[in-house]
C-alpha cells in the first residue's frame, strides 16, 4: 500500500496530495514485511485524515542500507561542499515555493495556525537550510605545528556517516530542518523517523528532496512507531549516529540502545521545565508579554516552554494582574480560523495527559487564577491555565506538562530566585527580567540552562546554538555548533623526515 | 546623457546580444562623469574601438564615497543583518548564472581571452566566489573572552566602512568577484575602479547588482585611470580601506598614498615570478601538462604564472622535448573560434612590453627555443615562447613579463634550486613536481610563497586563501581569510560588578 492520497481541506475547499509509502532511495515504497498503517488525525476535529505505511524494523534495515550505499558512492566524501550547498539551496527554494501548501498540511495534522506554520515554522526552516547550505563548503580542519622538520599534522573534519534522526510532533517541519540541514551540510546521509503523530509533512518534503536533485539514499523517511522504528534505529549496528528530539524518558532509552549496540554517537534534545524570573526592576508589562509567549506559544507544546514563573514579592500582585489579563487575550481555536493564536493539543493522548496535570494541580491545592475549565466541544482544545500558590513538591511544578499550563511562585531575594529556578533535573531554557545590568550578568551566569534569555523569551536564531544542560539533553543544535554533532575528527600524522631506529635507543 | 552600448555577437561559438548603460554607477544611478569625458574600450583581437564608456574624475570619487557613507550609515553596514546580505549576494550569483554566456562573451571581447576559458573558468569561478561569500554573510562571529564573572568581554567583527577596490585587467570579472564578495558579505560599502582597459563586464554587473536589490550606494563603479581615479581613492580621507590587485609598482604608490592620507588599511595582490620545480622523479607527462598550464594559461597574464620552470638534469632533455611539443600545439587564434587556446594580449602597451622582454632575452644571449615573435598581422597576438640557456641575472629571469613567455632552467642540486627559486623579491606562488611525497612536501614548505602547489599549478578555489609573501603582496584573498580584510575588531568590555 504505497500510493498517493488526496487529503481534503474543507476550510479552504481544496485537496492536498501526499505520498503515503516509505521514502527510501528516492522512491515511495510499501513495507517489505508488514501491512500495518499509521492513522493521522486532525486534532481540531478528532478525525482521521490519512493513513500512511508504518515502517517495520526490517524497513529500517532497508533504509539504513540505502543510506550506507549513498554514503559510500554518491555522498559522503564523494560529493563536494559546493554540490551539497547547491542542492540544499535548491531544496530551500522549493520549500519556499510550496510554503502555503506545506503550511496547510502542517495545520491539518498538527493543529497550529496556518499563518504561524507558514511564516514562522516554515520561514525559519527555509532560513535554516540556507544557513547550513552556506556552511557546506566551509568545513575546515586545522594544520598543527608539531615538528616542522619531520611532521605534517592536520585534522580532517569528516562526516560521521549514516545518521538516524528521530523528530517530534510539536514543530514537524521546523524540527525536520534542524536535523537535516547540518547533517547534509557536512556530508552525512540520513534515515529520518518523523513522529507517528505527524508524519505527513515529512513525506511531502521527501517529494521535494527528489525534485531538488539529491541522489537516492541520501535522505530516507520512514514513518514508524517509536518502539518499532525508533528503537530499531537506536540499536542498529550500521547506524553511526542517532539524533533525537523528544521526551527525556525516550531519550534515555535511545542512549541505552546506542550504548548496548555499537556505541553510536548520540545527541539528544529533551524536555524542560524552564523558569522565568521576574525581578522588581523589570518592565512588568513587557515581562508579562514575554511570559504569555513563553507558555502560550504553540499552545505550550514547546520544550523550552516557560512553565514556571517566579515573581519577586514586591511586584507580585501587580505582575499577576497584568499577566492574567495578558494571557486572557490568547485565542485557542482551529488552525484554519484566522483569529486563532494557538491551535489544539496535538492528540488525545496529550490532551488526557495535560488534563491529568490540571486535575492534579487542583487536587494538590494549587489555586487556579485563569482557565482550568474543560470545553464541551470536539477537538483537543485546552485553554491557558494559570496556577498560583504552588510549592516545589507539586507535580505541576516538577514535571513537564507540555501544554498551556503555568505555575507561578514567589521569592524575596535573588539567591532564592536562582535556587528555585535551578531546582529541577532539567536545564533547557531560562528567562530573567530585570533592568539592573549587574543582576542580569550575575543571574544569567548562575542559571543552569543551555539557553538563557535576558528580557525576552523563546526567541531563537538559526545561527545561535541551542541545547540542554543536565537532563535536558546532550549536544547542541543550530549555529556552527551543530556541525560538530555530525563531524568526526580524524588526525593525520604525516611523517616527512623521521627515520626510526628499532629497538629505540634510550 | 549616459550611453547605451549594444553589441550583437555572431560568432562560431556564441551568438547573442548585449545592451547596457555605460555610465558611472553612483548611488544606484547611471551617470556621466563630472567632466563628461569618455574612455575608448579597445578590442585586442583587432585593435579597433568597441565603444566609449564614461570616464570618472576625482570629483566623481567624492560623490561615490559620499553615497557609500550614506548607505553604510542607513541601509547597509550593520543596518542590514547577515541573512539579508546573504540573500542579496545569492540573488546576484543567480543573476550572473542567468547571464553567464553574455558575461563570458563580453569578457572575451574586451580582454581577448577565449570565450571557452571565460565560460569554464572566469565566469564560473566568479559565480562560485559570490555564492561562497553569500554563505559567510550570516556567520561573521566574534568571540567571548573569559576574564572574570564580573565582566563580560567580547569582540565584534564590524564592517570597516567604505572600501576602495581597484581591480586589474587580466581576470576582470573574476577579480571583481574576489573583491566584491567578502566586502559586501561583511557589510562594507564599495567604491570600485575597474581597469580602464577592461571595464565592460564590471559595468554590466552594475545592472545585475541593481536588479538583485542592493540598496543604492552600497556598490559604486567608477571607470577611470589609475593616476586620477585610483590615486584619488587611495588618498581619500573618507575611504576607510583600499584593496588593490595589480603591479608591484602601482602597489607601492597606493601604500604610500594610504600612509600619507588617513593611514587607511590596505591589502595588495601584486606581481610574481613564480618558480615551478620539476624533479627527476616527477610524473613527466603530467609535469609537462601542468607546466604549460602554469605559464600559458590566460596568455601568461596571471600574477601567479609559473614563469620560471626549473627542470632537474636527469629529465631535462625529455621534458624540454615534450614541453616544446605541447607548447607548439597550443592554438593561438580569435577568442571566438571553437578551438582557440590563446587569444591576443590585452593591449598594445602590454604587447609592446612583452615584445621588449623577448628582445632583451635575445640581446642578453638566451636561446629562443620556441616562438619569440608576433602571431599574425592584426591585433596583439604573441606566439607562446620558450627561452633556454639563461643566466639568473637576465631580465627575463628576474622580472615579471606577464606574457606567454616561459624560461626553462636546468638544475642538479636540490638545495641549490630551492635557493634559486627563493632568490626573488616576489613570493606569490610556487610549484613542485615529484612523486616522492616527502621531497615534495619538504620543498613546498621551504618555498617562500603564499601558495605552494604540489603536483599541480594555477589551481584556485574559492575557499582556499591566496596571497603573497615579500613584495608580492599584503594580506590574503579567498577563503575565510578574506573576511579579515574587511572587518574591524572591536573589543567590548562591560563592567558588571567591579567597583572602582
Amino acid at each position: 500500500m504505497a500510493h498517493t492520497v488526496k487529503i481534503p481541506v474543507p476550510a479552504l475547499n481544496k485537496e492536498i496530495s501526499v505520498s503515503t509509502g516509505l521514502f527510501i532511495n528516492n522512491e515511495f515504497v510499501p513495507s517489505v514485511d508488514s501491512s500495518e498503517v499509521i492513522q493521522c488525525f486532525n486534532p481540531a476535529t478528532e478525525e482521521v485524515i490519512a493513513s500512511v505505511v508504518a515502517g517495520s524494523a526490517k524497513d529500517i534495515d532497508v533504509a539504513v542500507a540505502a543510506a550506507r550505499t549513498a554514503f559510500k558512492t554518491t555522498w559522503g566524501k564523494n560529493v563536494t561542499g559546493w554540490e551539497r550547498s547547491r542542492l540544499m539551496n535548491k531544496l530551500a527554494d522549493l520549500i519556499e515555493r510550496d510554503a502555503q501548501e506545506l503550511a496547510e498540511l502542517e495545520t491539518l495534522n498538527n493543529g497550529k495556525p496556518v499563518a504561524v506554520a507558514r511564516d514562522f515554522d516554515i520561514g525559519d526552516s527555509i532560513q535554516c537550510l540556507r544557513y547550513y547550505a552556506g556552511w557546506a563548503d566551509k568545513i575546515t580542519g586545522q594544520t598543527i605545528e608539531v615538528d616542522n622538520k619531520s611532521k605534517m599534522a592536520f585534522t580532517r573534519h569528516e562526516p560521521i556517516g549514516v545518521c538516524g534522526q528521530i523528530i517530534p510532533w510539536n514543530y514537524p517541519i521546523n524540527m525536520w530542518s534542524w536535523k537535516v540541514a547540518p547533517a547534509l551540510a557536512v556530508g552525512c546521509t540520513i534515515v529520518m523517523k518523523p513522529s507517528e503523530i505527524t508524519p505527513l509533512t515529512a513525506l511531502k518534503l521527501s517529494e521535494l528532496v527528489v525534485e531538488a536533485g539529491f541522489p537516492p539514499g541520501v535522505i530516507n523517511t520512514v514513518p514508524s512507531l517509536g518502539p518499532v522504528g525508533g528503537a530499531a534505529l537506536s540499536a542498529h549496528p550500521d547506524v553511526d549516529k542517532v539524533a533525537f528530539t523528544g521526551s527525556t524518558i525516550t531519550g534515555r532509552k535511545i542512549m541505552e540502545a546506542a550504548a548496548k549496540s555499537n556505541l553510536k554517537k548520540v545527541s539528544l534534545e529533551l524536555g524542560g521545565k524552564s523558569p522565568q524570573l521576574i525581578f522588581e526592576s523589570a518592565d512588568l508589562k513587557q515581562a508579562a508579554a514575554w511570559s504569555a509567549l513563553g507558555i502560550c506559544y504553540n499552545t505550550g507544546q514547546d520544550c523550552t516552554a516557560g512553565s514556571r514563573i517566579y515573581v519577586q514579592d514586591s511586584v507580585y500582585d501587580k505582575f499577576i494582574d497584568i499577566l492574567v489579563s495578558t494571557v486572557k487575550e490568547t485565542v485557542i481555536g482551529d488552525g484554519f480560523d484566522k483569529s486563532t493564536g494557538g491551535g489544539p493539543l496535538v492528540s488525545k493522548a496529550q490532551f488526557d495527559r495535560v488534563w491529568g496535570y490540571i486535575d492534579a494541580g487542583k487536587a494538590e491545592g494549587a489555586k487556579v487564577v485563569l482557565g482550568g475549565e474543560r470545553r464541551n466541544t470536539k477537538g483537543y482544545f485546552v485553554d491557558p491555565t494559570i496556577f498560583t500558590d504552588v510549592n516545589s513538591d507539586m507535580k505541576i511544578v516538577k514535571e513537564e506538562i507540555f501544554g498551556p499550563v503555568l505555575s507561578i511562585g514567589r521569592f524575596k531575594t535573588e539567591e532564592e530566585a536562582v535556587a528555585l529556578a535551578n531546582n529541577t533535573t532539567y536545564g533547557l531554557g531560562a528567562g530573567l527580567h530585570s533592568t539592573d545590568a549587574s543582576q542580569c550578568m550575575r543571574v544569567s551566569g548562575l542559571l543552569e540552562a543551555g539557553t538563557v534569555w535576558v528580557n525576552q523569551y523563546n526567541v531563537l536564531s538559526n545561527n545561535v546554538p541551542f541545547g540542554g544542560k543536565k537532563q535536558s539533553g546532550i549536544g547542541r543544535e543550530l549555529g556552527s555548533y551543530a556541525l560538530e554533532e555530525y563531524t568526526s575528527i580524524k588526525a593525520v600524522h604525516w611523517n616527512i623526515g623521521e627515520k626510526l631506529q628499532w629497538p629505540l635507543s634510550l | 546623457m549616459t550611453s547605451i552600448f549594444t553589441h550583437e555577437f555572431n560568432t562560431p561559438i556564441y551568438k547573442g546580444k548585449t545592451s547596457f548603460n555605460t555610465g558611472l554607477y553612483i548611488d544606484g544611478k547611471f551617470v556621466e562623469g563630472s567632466d563628461k569625458t569618455t574612455i575608448d574600450v579597445v578590442n585586442p583581437a583587432t585593435g579597433n574601438i568597441i565603444t566609449k564608456v564614461a570616464e570618472a574624475t576625482p570629483k566623481d570619487v567624492d560623490l561615490a564615497v559620499a553615497a557609500a557613507h550614506k548607505a553604510f550609515d542607513t541601509t547597509w553596514g550593520l543596518n542590514m543583518g547577515g541573512a539579508g546580505r546573504s540573500r542579496l549576494l545569492a540573488k546576484l550569483a543567480s543573476l550572473m548564472e542567468e547571464h553567464q554566456q553574455e558575461l563570458a562573451a563580453l569578457e572575451a571581447l574586451d580582454n581577448g581571452k577565449t570565450f571557452t576559458w571565460a565560460m569554464d573558468v572566469d565566469t564560473t569561478f566568479a559565480i562560485d566566489t559570490i555564492r561562497y561569500y553569500a554563505g559567510w554573510a550570516d556567520k561573521i562571529h566574534g568571540q567571548v573572552q573569559e576574564t572574570d564573572e564580573k565582566k563580560l568581554s567580547y569582540t565584534r567583527h564590524e564592517p570597516i566602512g567604505v572600501v576602495g577596490q581597484i581591480i586589474p585587467w587580466n581576470f576582470p570579472l573574476l577579480m571583481m568577484s574576489w573583491k566584491l564578495g567578502p566586502a559586501l558579505a561583511t557589510g562594507n560599502c564599495i567604491v570600485m575602479k575597474p581597469s580602464e582597459f577592461t571595464p565592460l563586464t564590471a559595468i554590466r554587473m552594475c545592472e545585475l547588482i541593481h536588479e538583485a536589490g542592493f540598496p543604492p550606494g552600497t556598490f559604486n563603479l567608477l571607470t577611470g585611470y589609475g593616476h586620477t581615479v585610483g590615486a584619488a581613492i587611495s588618498s581619500h580621507m573618507k575611504v576607510d580601506k583600499v584593496a588593490f590587485t595589480g603591479s608591484t609598482l602601482v602597489g607601492r604608490k597606493i601604500m604610500e598614498a594610504a600612509a600619507k592620507s588617513n593611514l587607511k588599511d590596505i591589502t595588495l595582490e601584486l606581481g610574481g615570478k613564480s618558480p615551478n620545480i620539476i624533479f627527476n622523479d616527477a610524473d613527466l607527462d603530467q609535469a609537462v601538462n601542468w607546466a604549460a598550464h602554469g605559464i600559458y594559461w590566460n596568455h601568461g597574464q596571471a600574477c601567479c604564472a609559473g614563469s620560471r620552470i626549473f627542470v632537474q638534469s636527469g629529465i631535462y632533455d625529455e621534458f624540454l622535448a615534450k614541453f616544446t611539443e605541447k607548447t607548439a600545439s597550443l592554438k593561438v587564434g580569435d577568442p571566438f573560434d571553437l578551438d582557440s587556446y590563446q587569444g591576443p594580449q590585452v593591449s598594445k602597451i602590454q604587447y609592446d612590453r612583452i615584445m621588449d622582454y623577448i628582445q632583451s632575452g635575445k640581446d642578453q644571449g638566451a636561446t629562443v627555443h620556441l616562438g619569440g615573435d608576433r602571431h599574425g598581422t592584426e591585433g596583439f597576438y604573441i606566439k607562446p615562447t620558450i627561452f633556454t640557456d639563461t643566466t639568473p641575472d637576465m631580465k627575463i629571469v628576474q622580472e615579471e613579463i606577464f606574457g606567454p613567455v616561459g624560461v626553462v632552467i636546468k638544475f642538479e642540486d636540490e638545495e641549490d634550486v630551492i635557493r634559486q627559486a627563493n632568490d626573488t623579491v616576489y613570493g606569490l606562488a610556487a610549484a613542485v613536481f615529484s612523486q616522492n611525497i616527502t621531497r615534495a612536501l619538504n620543498t613546498a614548505h621551504r618555498l617562500k610563497a603564499g601558495t605552494a602547489w604540489v603536483n599541480c599549478v594555477n589551481q584556485l578555489h574559492a575557499n582556499v586563501p591566496f596571497g603573497g609573501f615579500k613584495q608580492s603582496g599584503i594580506g590574503r584573498e579567498l577563503g575565510a581569510y578574506a573576511l579579515n580584510n574587511y572587518t574591524a575588531v572591536k573589543s567590548v568590555q562591560v563592567n558588571l560588578g567591579h567597583v572602582m
